[in-house]
């Protein structure tokens, strides 16, 4: 079984985001970068799937050379190569398109994503990968088995969940469940030596067309100072909540 | 420059998303001059519910094949009553899966997490919730046609009501890929994401059993109940509890957090919220800076104190 892991390159968790001064762009200066959360969530599963099943794990990303110590850190936690798309993305649709370019030629069974990323929130990629294809998808998906040619995934809905057996080739697109926090993987030395020699193929982008362009961006604006109320006079909250804020 | 809607149904019955959605594609219809024609797949709710929110025209999609959901189907089968070029989704977990693979199959541009109506129709300009609720975008679509998907509870329900006619379409795509095994249903739950008030609690409350007087407050509120991180890590709750940079973003009329610091992955999936509570005994929590209204003291105390007085107001 061939499994492509989609990883994204985004800012640590617990970056401040800041735009440029004249607001045309995210400001780059002083972030770290990080596997996106929910991609590690759809990397572990397919880690975990190479030692159960033998699969082979491919990661992919869509980025240029600023991008490779992310996917170097995704070969030690234990995908067996990668692949890097030499573009600085612009939007979901040319992230999308360059994956299923490399998609198509790789044979794969399997194509995992995380449900979205945290720098842009877009959630397109997965779908609009699977549409490209013409595969099936499955999205918010929580848990996932292998057998054969087919796939069970159970996916959140609100309020619910549900189990689906999917025919593969498939895109999968997974969040926190998919497996558990506790099980992510930290790279050990071992991983993190053998991630240097491992292939990372660099292939130029297929096309340039973007569908959608980010014109501004606004930081979120700071609330008033917060007021306080003492927890013995309770009352003045609820107050404050039916009168002042209007919520209750 | 016909206007489209998504109206979203769980089992036939419309969403607040739905309503949510067709009052957005009524607002963007009302700056273009045109009507709304909202789609719906298989519901059984009368259409004057989408009437009520400004919907002219409803299309009922009825296809046996799609009886349990797949995106691709569903994507296939809004395609084919779909003849417009502004589609508006609600921003559901089943709509933003729909809404990609719609967009590839139109050629389509796709904006997700839409937060107001639209700075422009032509070219089509929107902000939209980005960098996990730390920042704003405004995205620009190129090309004719656009898919934009509403973040919940950001353009609110507003009634608009129209005179509307029903079309039944009777379709029959094919649905071979995916096949539900199972679906399971909480009863009686608010869903997290709809909910207009939310009562969350974190690590200060030292232990699951001591959830119940989360519980009962929101009951009382008619609230639904999240957690933080650390909280469905540990399993002290289900992992659909989590809010935050990697659980659920929401963004609620009221959220009241209680025994949460406040760490920038927390506030990341909150911070859209209208108003913040904090209750924490710790007075340096960063969480308060982030708070409209604060109470420093004992949650143990605070919360069934609380609780009694806002079931005095509701009556």
């Amino acid at each position: 079984m061939k499994i492509l892991v989609c990883i994204s390159s985004v800012p640590d968790t617990t970056s401040k985001i800041n735009f440029t001064a004249d607001k045309s762009a995210f400001d780059k200066n002083g972030i770290q970068w990080v596997i996106n959360p929910l991609d590690e969530f759809a990397l572990t599963k397919a880690v975990k799937l190479q030692e159960s099943q033998g699969a082979t794990v491919t990661v992919i990303n869509v980025g240029d050379a600023g991008t490779e110590p992310v996917i170097r850190k995704a070969l030690a936690i234990g995908a067996n190569d990668a692949v890097r798309v030499n573009l600085d993305p612009k939007d979901s649709f040319s992230t999308a398109k360059e994956i299923a370019a490399v998609a198509q030629n790789g044979g794969y069974d399997l194509i995992l994503c995380g449900k979205e990323s945290i720098d842009y929130n877009g959630g397109s990629v997965p779908g609009m990968v699977a549409q490209l294809l013409n595969q099936p998808f499955v999205n918010a998906s929580v848990g996932l088995d292998v057998n054969g040619a087919e796939a069970t995934a159970v996916r959140e809905i609100e309020g619910g969940k549900e189990t689906i057996s999917v025919k593969l080739p498939a895109v999968i697109a997974g969040q926190k469940g998919l497996v558990d926090e506790k099980d992510l993987i930290i790279p050990n030395m071992r991983g993190i030596m053998s991630a240097r020699t491992k292939p990372l193929q660099v292939v130029e982008p297929t096309s340039s067309e973007v569908k959608v362009q980010g014109v501004s961006y606004d930081s979120v604006p700071p609330r008033a100072a917060v007021k306080i109320v003492s927890p013995d006079n309770l009352d003045e909250l609820v107050r404050l909540l039916h009168e002042e804020a209007k919520v209750i | 420059m016909a206007v489209f809607v998504y109206a979203e149904n769980i089992n036939g019955v419309y969403k607040k998303a739905a309503f949510e959605a067709v009052a957005y594609a009524k607002a963007v219809a009302d700056q273009a001059g045109d009507t709304v024609t909202a789609i719906s797949v298989n519901p059984t709710d009368s259409s004057d519910l989408l009437y009520k929110y400004g919907a002219s025209n409803v299309i009922n999609i009825k296809d046996e094949g799609l009886k349990s959901f797949s995106a691709k189907a569903y994507a296939q089968a809004v395609s084919e009553v779909a003849n417009g070029n502004i589609i508006v989704f609600p921003h559901t977990t089943d709509a933003s899966s729909i809404a990609p693979m719609l967009a590839v199959m139109n050629g389509f541009a796709l904006i997700t997490n839409a937060l107001a109506a639209p700075e422009s129709l032509s070219p089509f300009q929107v902000k939209r919730r980005a960098f996990s609720g730390k920042g704003f975008m405004h995205a620009k679509a190129e090309g004719n046609g656009v898919i934009v998907t509403v973040s919940q509870n950001a353009f609110g329900v507003k009634e608009n009501a129209v005179s509307g006619s029903e079309e039944v379409k009777n379709l029959s795509v094919a649905n071979e890929d995916t096949k539900v095994i199972s679906h399971e249903q909480s009863s009686g739950k608010l869903d997290l994401k709809e909910a207009e008030v939310v009562v969350s609690a974190g690590r200060g409350m030292k232990g699951p059993e001591n959830w119940g007087m989360i519980e009962e407050l929101a009951n009382v509120l008619g609230a639904a109940t999240a957690c933080s991180k650390p909280v469905s890590d540990i399993g002290w709750r289900p992992h659909t509890e989590h809010v935050g940079q990697t659980g659920k973003a929401i963004s609620p009329n009221l959220y009241i957090a209680v025994g949460i610091s406040g760490a920038i992955q927390h506030l990341a999936g909150v911070n859209s919220s209208k108003t913040i509570v904090v209750i924490n005994s710790d007075a340096e929590a960063p969480f308060f800076k982030s708070a409209d209204y604060g109470v420093v003291g004992d949650a143990f105390q605070i919360i069934p104190a609380l609780t009694e007085k806002i079931k005095a107001i509701k009556g």
